[in-house]
């Protein structure tokens, strides 16, 4: 059986092969609850991108345009090196640049870090949305989008913690990195990893890529960041996109990096107490009602009634005459 | 002089077996129907992506992609439908002293003593409640509702803004919706009330069992106007 891709490097095999990724595969499916459990576990997979490696090429940028055959408009300048300005349902994934001045050491210190899904453990997005299978979780932990059972609501742009999701004006689907989804399910590794070329992206196992992480960690101690680390947000239960930061005590320095990412509680309260307490005080009132206007008594006017209402009327209009 | 808060233009008896009350011009009625179809479109669309095991109520507007289009447009529609019938009606919905008499008999109203009851104008507490709720609670809908229109209005609100968005629109929603059951219920458990919305009009004999006031001011404006 064919498992996750190891590596971004290795070319494609020429044979014919089979996606690994398929129904079976999903551990979750965005409004689904009975979701069968899948047959086989595939090996967690993970991007690594190695922030301190990044020269800013923006190789991965149009490889990623590239593959997914994407088709963004011409930037515009707005007076810094990001473009486009933000990611769109055309760019998956976007350098964002920021200037920052270390107080420590009073250097002007280029940070470059490359925007787009995370692919949470724990997805915000997945968890938001209202139409069953348009987002879906596999077990090698790749969150995926289903534009066909996409309705274009918008509500995974709520639920996501990294502010992610786009979606098109054109045909009104929400639109994000797939993780190459395509890609590593026919063995490939991700084409953005495989542009690059400082290899500050990596792909392999989410494990292989965490000892990566490690040795890359180590180095930029020896080096005198003392604060290196891997960004792998716990609140979200892990990523299967890893950030090696030097500056790693403070995320949100590049470019609003979350410290803390974690689905929202308001998203929580939301897609949990109000769904179900909501639905059960509806569904209470609508049985409460028909069952009394079977059982009870309805309040019905009587004869009296109508014959006093003669009365006064009668009393009026003989005044009046 | 006539209290407002009792008889509104349009509002006239005309006597005979039964007495007949005009309750409700066509003007008003044509606009009920307006919202309630509106209401009841948007709330079927609405739980659609409420609850995944109301998702398929989507199919009845054409698919998912169709029912979150269409779900603000009706959304604007109830909004202007309810508030040509707001300035007809608020007036004679003000809250009066007898209102909170008749509310504090309250087994009275379910055990239809009716006798018990103070004499009403031409809305009682309940009715009240639910036209003050329901412009409430319209309100606060249509403006979470703007704040996630994301087809026009998606630059317009901050990512953390449209979350408390949601969730305000969605508690409304479900109120909005009790409150809606609610008003057909009642409409429905008082017999002959149904026919104000359709007919326009009502009997004498309801009029004199729910809204005696209300029947005594029109019954003495037909004194003090010109005669028939
Ligand atoms: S826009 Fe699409 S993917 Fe996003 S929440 Fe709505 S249906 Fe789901
Ligand atoms: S980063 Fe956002 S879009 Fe990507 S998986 Fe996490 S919640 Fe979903
Ligand atoms: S993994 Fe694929 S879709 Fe995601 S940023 Fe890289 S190239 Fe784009």
């Amino acid at each position: 059986m064919m498992d996750s891709p190891r590596t971004a490097i290795s070319n494609p095999p020429v044979q014919p092969m089979e996606s690994n990724l398929t129904e079976r595969d999903l551990v979750r499916r965005s409004a689904t609850s009975s979701l069968p459990p899948p047959e086989r576990q595939l090996t967690p997979v993970a991007k690594l991108i190695d922030v301190s490696k990044c020269i800013g090429c923006k190789a991965c940028q149009s490889a990623c345009v590239e593959w997914n055959d994407t088709d963004p408009a011409v930037g515009e300048n707005v007076g810094y090196y990001t473009n486009p300005n933000d990611l769109t349902p055309d760019m998956f994934t976007l350098m964002r640049f920021t200037e920052w001045v270390n107080p420590e050491t009073d250097n002007l210190e280029w940070l470059i870090r490359k925007d787009g899904c995370m692919h949470c453990a724990d997805p915000g997005c997945l968890k938001a949305c209202p139409a069953p299978g348009a987002i879906v979780q596999y077990s090698n932990g790749i969150v995926d989008f289903v534009h066909e059972n996409c309705i274009g609501c918008g509500y995974c742009v709520k639920g996501c913690p990294f502010n992610i999701p786009r979606i098109s004006k054109v045909d009104h689907k929400a639109y994000k990195c797939t993780l190459c989804s395509d890609r590593v399910a026919v063995g490939q590794g991700p084409a953005c990893a495989k542009a690059c070329p400082t290899k500050a992206i990596v792909f392999g196992t989410k494990e292989d890529m965490k000892k990566h992480a490690e040795e890359r960690i180590t180095d930029l101690k020896s080096r005198g960041y003392k604060n290196a680390g891997l960004y792998d947000p716990p609140g979200v239960n892990g990523t299967h996109v890893m950030y090696v930061l030097h500056h790693n005590d403070k995320p949100h320095i590049y470019a609003d990096l979350p410290d803390n990412p974690h689905i929202s509680r308001v998203v929580e309260t939301w897609k949990g107490v109000t769904k179900y307490v909501g639905l059960a005080f509806m569904g209470l009132a609508a049985a409460g009602s028909v069952l009394h206007g079977v059982i009870g008594k309805p309040n019905r006017v009587s004869e009296e009634d109508e014959e006093h209402a003669e009365k006064l009327v009668e009393r009026n209009g003989r005044g009046a005459g | 002089m006539i209290d407002d808060s009792l008889v509104q233009p349009g509002d006239a008896v005309h006597p005979g077996k039964p007495v007949i009350v005009d309750r409700y011009g066509p003007g008003a009625r044509i606009n009920h129907w307006i919202t309630a179809t509106s209401l009841i479109l948007l709330a079927l669309s609405g739980l659609a992506l409420f609850h995944p095991s109301l998702f398929f109520l989507t199919a009845l507007f054409g698919g998912g992609q169709v029912t979150r289009t269409i779900h603000p447009w009706i959304g604007v529609v109830l909004f202007i439908s309810f508030f040509v019938f707001f300035f007809q009606l608020w007036r004679a919905n003000l809250w009066v002293r007898n209102d909170f008499v008749w509310l504090s008999r309250f087994t009275d109203i379910i055990k239809q003593n009716e006798d018990r009851l103070p004499e009403l104008g031409k809305y009682n507490a309940g009715q009240k409640f639910i036209f003050w709720s329901m412009t409430g609670l319209i309100l606060v809908l249509i403006v979470s509702g703007i704040g996630i229109w994301d087809q026009y209005f998606g630059e317009a609100t901050a990512i953390e803004t449209k979350r408390y968005a949601m969730l305000v629109h969605a508690i409304a929603a479900v109120l909005i919706i009790c409150v809606f059951i609610l008003h057909v219920y009642a409409g429905i458990w008082t017999r002959g009330t149904l026919r104000a919305m359709t007919r326009g009009s009502v009997t004498g004999g309801w009029a004199w069992r729910h809204h005696r006031k209300w029947l005594r001011a029109l019954a003495s404006q037909r004194k003090a106007g010109p005669a028939e």
